[in-house]
C-alpha cells in the first residue's frame, strides 16, 4: 500500500552531506515529493524535511538507508504519529478587470495575503498542509495561475516529541 | 611540543600510525607532494602498479585475506576515475579499503582545471563514506575517522580526496594522531539484542527442516569458527554462498555446497524445503533467491545481520537480529548449551536424521560430476584443471579468481576449509580482479601458496600487472582455463539466444600466454589434455619455482557449460543439473 510520507532527517552541516541523501533516493529509486533543508539552531546541524511515497516496505528501507549515511544523525519518519505540516507558496495570479475582487476574495477565504501588485496580477502568499496550497490553486483555476513558487513541506511532531540530538 | 610536519608528511605518518604497512599506488601530479613525503621514509612500502584499477584491487586483495584495510594513493582525474571500479567492487562485498586520491589546489577545485575530476561525487554511490580535506591541520583525524569508518560495523570503502595545496610541503602544522574518534552519527552495532537471540535460538530448537545459509559476513566478521561449533553442536546442514566459501569447512559432512544460480542440487533443495532458514551474514541476494515471489515457501526466516538495511530488504525476516556476526553466535552458543544442558533432547535427533536421509537423497543427485562422465584424455575440462590444483595444493592455498565459468567451476570444485582463502568479486562481478587481488594477497602473506584461477576473457583485463608482478618477484601460480571465449557470455547465449554467440568470441585474436608470461621474466606452461596436466600441475606447484610467477595455459573444452544451474525466474527447487538435460522441478520431491 502506497502511501505519502514526510521524513525528518537531521544530518551533519558538511559540505557534501545533502548530496548523499540526494544521491542515495536517485540511486536507488525512491521518489521525492519535495525536500526542505535549512540549518537548526545548532549551527552543526541540518534540519532536512523530505516527502515521498512507497509502501510500508519501502519506507523501511529509506529509514534504514538513511539511518547508515554516516553524515545522518537522526532520521524520524513523522507520519509514524501525530504532526504538523506547513508549506509556504507564493503564486502570481492573474487578476485583471472583474476578476481581480474574486482572486482578492477567494485569497481571504485561504487566510492568504496579497504581497505584491501589478496592473494584472497579484502574488499571494499561502501557509498551510499541501492540500490545503493545491485546493487554493483549483479553486483560482490553472488558466489564472501565472508563476507558483513553493517551499516544500516542514513537519514536525505534535505534543511533547521532539527529534533531537539526545 | 608536537612535531612539526606539512600535510603530505602528516598523511605519511597518519598511515604509520595505522599500522599500513603497503601503499598500492600510482603517482601523478595532485600526489606528487605525497609521493615525495612517501620517499623520505621507510616504514610504508609503496608498490608501484600499472593500473590504478588493480591497485584497488590488490588493496581489496590484501584486506580480504588479512581482514585490515587496504590502502590506495592515486593522483586526481583519470587517476581517481580507473580506481571507480575497485571501490565499487570493495563496496559490493563490504570489504575495508582507503582510497587516498590527489585532487586539483582548493583555489582551482570547480573550474575545470587539468586532470580535475569531481572524486567525492563520481564515488558516491559506491563508497561506505568519503572525505574532501578542506584543511591540511584536519589530515590526522580525517585518516583516523577514514580507517575507523572502513573496518568497523559493516566494512566497505572510504575515499580520502585531498587537494594538491593541503600537502604544501612548505607549510607544516603540529602533528599528533587522535587516539580515537567520535563520531555521533555513526554508531554500529556491536551486540546482539537478547531477546532476538533467545527467539531464534527457540525456533532453531524446534526446527524440523533447518538449513544454515551464511554469505561473506561470516568471513569479513572472522565468526566462522562460532558458526561451525554452532552448527555442529545442533547437526544442521550449512550451505555458504559465493562469498560465504570457507565460513563452514567446505569438506565436512554437514556441508552441502554452495547455494544459488550455480549450487549443488542439495543445497538448493534443503534451502526450498527447509521449515527453518538461519541466514548469516548473507543478503539473499539475485543470484541465491532466483525469483523472491517463490523463495522457500514453507521456511522461517532468522536473519543475522549487522547491516540493519541488509535485513527484510528483499525476503522478510521472521526474526531479524541486527549485530556483528560473531559476538551474537558466541551468544547464541551459550544459549543453546544451557538449553541442551538443560535438555538433552532440545534438539530432535530423529527428526533432524530423517531430513538427513532426504538431504542424503538430493545429495546423490549433486550435479557435480561431470569430470566423471568424461573420461578421455582430449578435451580437457575446467573441473579437471580446478581439481588437480586442489590436490596439488592440499585445499590449503589462497584461491583468487575472476568472473564467469572459471569462477563458479573454482566455487564448485575447490574445497575451502578456512575462511579468507577464496577471494572472489562476487557482487560487482569485477572482470580483471583475480591477479591484482592474488597480488594483494601474496604481498600480505609472501610464503603462502597464492592461485589465481582465471580466463582468457579476464586475464587480458588486467595483464599489465604481470610487469609489477615482476618488478616486486611475485610468485603467484596463474591458472588460465583458456576456452578461448567469453565462456559464461557465450554459455548464456547457448541456452537462451539460439546459441547466436553474439561477440562473445575470439579465437583467431589471442596472444601466446607461455611467451607473454616469459616476456614478463615469468614461467609459462601449456597443457591441452589431461596428460599434460598432470604433469605440469606437480611442476608448477614444485620447489623449482617456488619463487617464480608460473602461468599456466590451460586449453579446456571450448564448450562446456557450468552445471548445476538454476532456471530463469524459478523457484530454488527448479534445476538444471547437466547439458541439454531437461529442467528438474524438486518443488515435490519427497521430504520425510
Amino acid at each position: 500500500m502506497t502511501a505519502r510520507r514526510i521524513i525528518a532527517v537531521l544530518l551533519e552541516n558538511e559540505a557534501g552531506a545533502l548530496s548523499r541523501i540526494i544521491g542515495l533516493f536517485a540511486q536507488r529509486n525512491y521518489n521525492i515529493e519535495s525536500l526542505t533543508v535549512a540549518p537548526t539552531e545548532d549551527p552543526t546541524l541540518s534540519r532536512l524535511t523530505l516527502t515521498t511515497a512507497g509502501d510500508d516496505r519501502t519506507m523501511e528501507q529509506i529509514t534504514k538507508q538513511l539511518n547508515k549515511l554516516i553524515e545522518g544523525v537522526k532520521v524520524v519518519d513523522l507520519t509514524d504519529g501525530d504532526h504538523l505540516e506547513r508549506e509556504l507558496m507564493m503564486v502570481k495570479v492573474r487578476a485583471e478587470g472583474l476578476r481581480r475582487a474574486e482572486v482578492k476574495r477567494t485569497a481571504d477565504i485561504f487566510r492568504g495575503q496579497i504581497i505584491d501588485v501589478a496592473t494584472d496580477a497579484y502574488t499571494v502568499q499561502l501557509t498551510g498542509p499541501s492540500d490545503k496550497l493545491d485546493a487554493f490553486l483549483r479553486a483560482v483555476g490553472s488558466q489564472a495561475v501565472i508563476e507558483v513558487a513553493r517551499s516544500g513541506v516542514a513537519g514536525i511532531g505534535r505534543g511533547d516529541k521532539v527529534l533531537s540530538l539526545g | 611540543m608536537a612535531e612539526m610536519l606539512s600535510g603530505a608528511d602528516m598523511l605519511v605518518r597518519a598511515l604509520q600510525d595505522e599500522g599500513v604497512d603497503y601503499l598500492f599506488g600510482y603517482p601523478g601530479g595532485a600526489a606528487l607532494h605525497i609521493y615525495d613525503a612517501i620517499f623520505k621514509q621507510q616504514k610504508v612500502e609503496h608498490i608501484l602498479v600499472r593500473h590504478e584499477q588493480a591497485a584497488t584491487h590488490m588493496a581489496d586483495g590484501y584486506a580480504r585475506a588479512t581482514g585490515r584495510p587496504g590502502v590506495v594513493l592515486v593522483t586526481s582525474g583519470p587517476g581517481a576515475t580507473n580506481a571507480i571500479t575497485g571501490i565499487a567492487t570493495a563496496h559490493m562485498d563490504s570489504t575495508p579499503i582507503i582510497v587516498i586520491s590527489g585532487q586539483v589546489q582548493r583555489h582551482q577545485i570547480g573550474t575545470d582545471a587539468f586532470q580535475e575530476t569531481d572524486m567525492v561525487g563520481i564515488s558516491r554511490p559506491v563508497v561506505k563514506h568519503s572525505f574532501l580535506v578542506q584543511e591540511a591541520a584536519e589530515i590526522p583525524e580525517v585518516v583516523r575517522k577514514a580507517f575507523y569508518i572502513a573496518s568497523s560495523g559493516r566494512p566497505g570503502p572510504v575515499v580520502i580526496d585531498i587537494p594538491k595545496d593541503t600537502t604544501d610541503p612548505n607549510e607544516t602544522f603540529p602533528y599528533e594522531y587522535p587516539r580515537e574518534v567520535e563520531l555521533r552519527s555513526y554508531n554500529p552495532t556491536t551486540r546482539g539484542h537478547g531477546g532476538q537471540i533467545r527467539k531464534a535460538v527457540k525456533l532453531l530448537l524446534g526446527a524440523k527442516r533447518p538449513v544454515i545459509y551464511t554469505g561473506g559476513g561470516v568471513v569479513q566478521g572472522d565468526a566462522a569458527a562460532h558458526l561451525t561449533e554452532l552448527a555442529r553442536l545442533l547437526d544442521f546442514p550449512v550451505t555458504n554462498t559465493l562469498m560465504g566459501l570457507g565460513g563452514f569447512p567446505g569438506t565436512d559432512r554437514q556441508f552441502l555446497g554452495m547455494l544459488g544460480m550455480h549450487g549443488t542440487f542439495e543445497a538448493n533443495m534443503a534451502m526450498h524445503h527447509a521449515d527453518t532458514i538461519f541466514a548469516v551474514g548473507a543478503r539473499f541476494d539475485d543470484r541465491v533467491t532466483n525469483d523472491p515471489a517463490k523463495f522457500c515457501p514453507d521456511a522461517r526466516i532468522i536473519h543475522l545481520d549487522v547491516d540493519p538495511a541488509s535485513i527484510s530488504k528483499i525476503i522478510a525476516a521472521d526474526v531479524p537480529i541486527v549485530g556483528p556476526a560473531d559476538s551474537v553466535l558466541a551468544e547464541m552458543l551459550r544459549v543453546v548449551r544451557r538449553e541442551l544442558d538443560r535438555d538433552p533432547a532440545a534438539v530432535d535427533r530423529h527428526t533432524l536424521g530423517a531430513w538427513w536421509d532426504c538431504i542424503g537423497g538430493w545429495r546423490e543427485r549433486h550435479g557435480l560430476d561431470h569430470d566423471q562422465r568424461h573420461r578421455g584424455d582430449t578435451p580437457l575440462l575446467p573441473q579437471q584443471v580446478v581439481q588437480a590444483v586442489y590436490r596439488a595444493t592440499n585445499g590449503d592455498a589462497y584461491v583468487t579468481s575472476d568472473v564467469g565459468q572459471h569462477q563458479m567451476f573454482a566455487a564448485q570444485y575447490y574445497k575451502f576449509d578456512e575462511p579468507r582463502r577464496w577471494i572472489n568479486s562476487g557482487g560487482l562481478g569485477t572482470m580483471g580482479f583475480g591477479l591484482p587481488a592474488a597480488m594483494g594477497v601474496q604481498f600480505a602473506f609472501p610464503r603462502a601458496p597464492v592461485v589465481c584461477i582465471t580466463g582468457e576473457g579476464s586475464f587480458m583485463m588486467n595483464m599489465q600487472e604481470l610487469s609489477t608482478c615482476m618488478q616486486y618477484a611475485l610468485p603467484i601460480k596463474i591458472v588460465n582455463l583458456n576456452n578461448q571465449a567469453l565462456g559464461m557470455v557465450k554459455q548464456w547465449q547457448d541456452m537462451q539466444y539460439g546459441g547466436r554467440h553474439s561477440h562473445s568470441t575470439y579465437r583467431d585474436a589471442l596472444p601466446d600466454f607461455v611467451a607473454l608470461a616469459e616476456s614478463f621474466g615469468h614461467v609459462g606452461l601449456r597443457v591441452e589434455s589431461l596428460a599434460e596436466l598432470e604433469a605440469a600441475i606437480p611442476k608448477m606447484f614444485s620447489a623449482r619455482y617456488a619463487d617464480r610467477l608460473v602461468f599456466l595455459d590451460a586449453w579446456i573444452d571450448p564448450d562446456e557449460h557450468v552445471y548445476p544451474m538454476a532456471v530463469k525466474g524459478g523457484a530454488m527447487s527448479e534445476m538444471v543439473l547437466e547439458r541439454d538435460g531437461a529442467r528438474v522441478d524438486g518443488a515435490a520431491a519427497p521430504v520425510k
